[in-house]
């Protein structure tokens, strides 16, 4: 889909939250208790909740009769451009956790930042989310310092999983032609200011829970804002998307 | 025919909503609860404005139809309702009455403004967390109770347990 650097900012963020939204209503009803199920599920439908305002804003920009549906469900991955981060899979709770935590990091310091946007559209949005993200983040830290700092069973799964997803952290940081689009029009923000912010947030919180960053370079994927995606989102979308596929124009 | 009846006045509108209950916590109304935001002529037609109390919240929907079936039910046929984001909703537009009525109904009310709690330092993100407010049991009054699950049965609750009369219940968030 090539569209405006707008339609594209707004699949973005839209995407994000759809995709993350997605994968954590996988777990509904196999959460490790009952308060867990219902936190992920919480979380799942707040982001499903987002999804639909910025794919609502994203079907206006594109126009040609898109709406929220057909975004979500009649795309296929390459026109995806959610971020690789939140279409990794589920693993382990330690490795779900540890994902959360990374995004809510990062969305709460991005959602500040459009709080100030010249596209009223888009602020309002992000007032609207960012309460919902700081709660989100507010517990995914606190996870994380429990479990780390727990057992030696939950601190090694906690480090695992850090240590397989974080080389995604820095497709968060990385801009491209887009993102130099919106900061110049006043609308974004330039991916690379949040870098700093967002791993001194990330340091505390992963010493305070006793676990190891990662060391600096290595690997780092990305290609997921421009669509090019891992090979999980393919089957994510084949479960998202296979009712309206299979039955075009289905309604409740 | 339309044209020689008079339309009804903003301040009969008000009270109409203000009896339209929230379809979750029907003890409360959409009033109650500072959803409405506006109400208006636009021309011949009314506009409510709304404003969503999470994102996700599917109860948004259903409050929409049940604005308009009350509004037809009073003779209004040709009404419409706006979606309005910004200001976000807060509990703290939350009422005196609707906080008593939330209350008698088993739910502990908002502690505190989210004016004060959320106050966010924009420059850098802290895991400075404000204190846990102090919430009384909605039955037995006593403020010796404890937070079971952050996440409850809709988003804009927490469940909680009084470790007085050992009732669990529900917590209205402050947000």
């Amino acid at each position: 889909m090539a569209g405006s650097a707008r339609l594209e900012y707004l699949l973005r963020l839209g995407d994000n939250a759809l995709i993350l939204s997605q994968r954590l209503g996988e777990w509904c009803g196999k959460g490790p208790a009952l308060e867990e199920d219902m936190a992920l599920t919480n979380t799942a439908l707040d982001l499903l909740g987002q999804a639909r305002l910025w794919l609502s804003l994203a079907a206006e920009e594109a126009g040609d009769g898109a709406d929220e549906d057909t975004l979500a469900y009649l795309r296929d991955d390459r026109a995806f451009r959610n971020l690789l981060l939140v279409e990794q899979p589920n693993g382990g709770y330690a490795d779900t956790l540890v994902r959360q935590f990374l995004f809510d990091a990062w969305a709460s310091l991005a959602l500040r930042q459009l709080l100030g946007s010249s596209d009223a559209a888009i602020a309002a949005i992000a007032e609207k989310a960012i309460k919902e993200v700081s709660y989100h983040l507010r517990r995914s830290s606190d996870l994380v310092v429990r479990l780390g700092d727990g057992t030696a069973r939950s601190r090694a799964l906690l480090q695992a999983a850090l240590d397989t997803l974080w080389p995604y952290h820095h497709e968060l940081f990385t801009g491209d032609a887009v993102d130099a689009e919106m900061l110049a029009r006043g609308i974004g923000f330039d991916p690379a200011s949040l870098r700093d912010a967002w791993l001194s947030y990330v340091r505390d919180v992963l010493a305070e829970a006793t676990l190891t960053v990662p060391s600096a370079g290595g690997w780092a994927p990305k290609g997921g804002k421009q669509g090019l995606h891992s090979e999980h989102l393919g089957k994510l979308l084949a479960e998202m998307q296979v009712l309206p596929r299979s039955h075009p124009g289905a309604r409740w | 025919m339309s044209a020689v009846v008079d339309k009804p006045s903003l301040d009969r509108v008000w009270r109409w909503l203000a009896e339209v209950p929230d379809p979750e916590i029907p003890v409360v109304s959409i009033t109650d609860l500072g959803i409405v935001r506006e109400v208006r002529y636009d021309g011949d037609q009314l506009v409510v404005t709304v404003t969503p109390t999470y994102s996700g919240c599917p109860a948004t929907e259903v409050i929409a139809a049940s604005i308009c079936s009350a509004m037809a039910a009073r003779g209004i046929a040709d009404a419409r309702m706006e979606t309005r984001l910004s200001p976000a909703w807060t509990t703290d537009w939350l009422s005196d009455d609707a906080k008593r009525k939330l209350r008698d109904y088993g739910i502990a009310p908002p502690v505190g403004l989210a004016a004060n709690e959320q106050r966010i330092d924009l420059s850098r993100l802290s895991r400075r967390v404000p204190a846990a407010p102090v919430v009384a049991c909605p039955r037995c009054a006593s403020t010796n109770t404890e937070v079971l699950s952050p996440s409850g049965s809709t988003p804009c609750k927490s469940l909680y347990r009084c470790a007085a009369c050992r009732e669990p219940f529900d917590y209205f968030k402050c947000h």
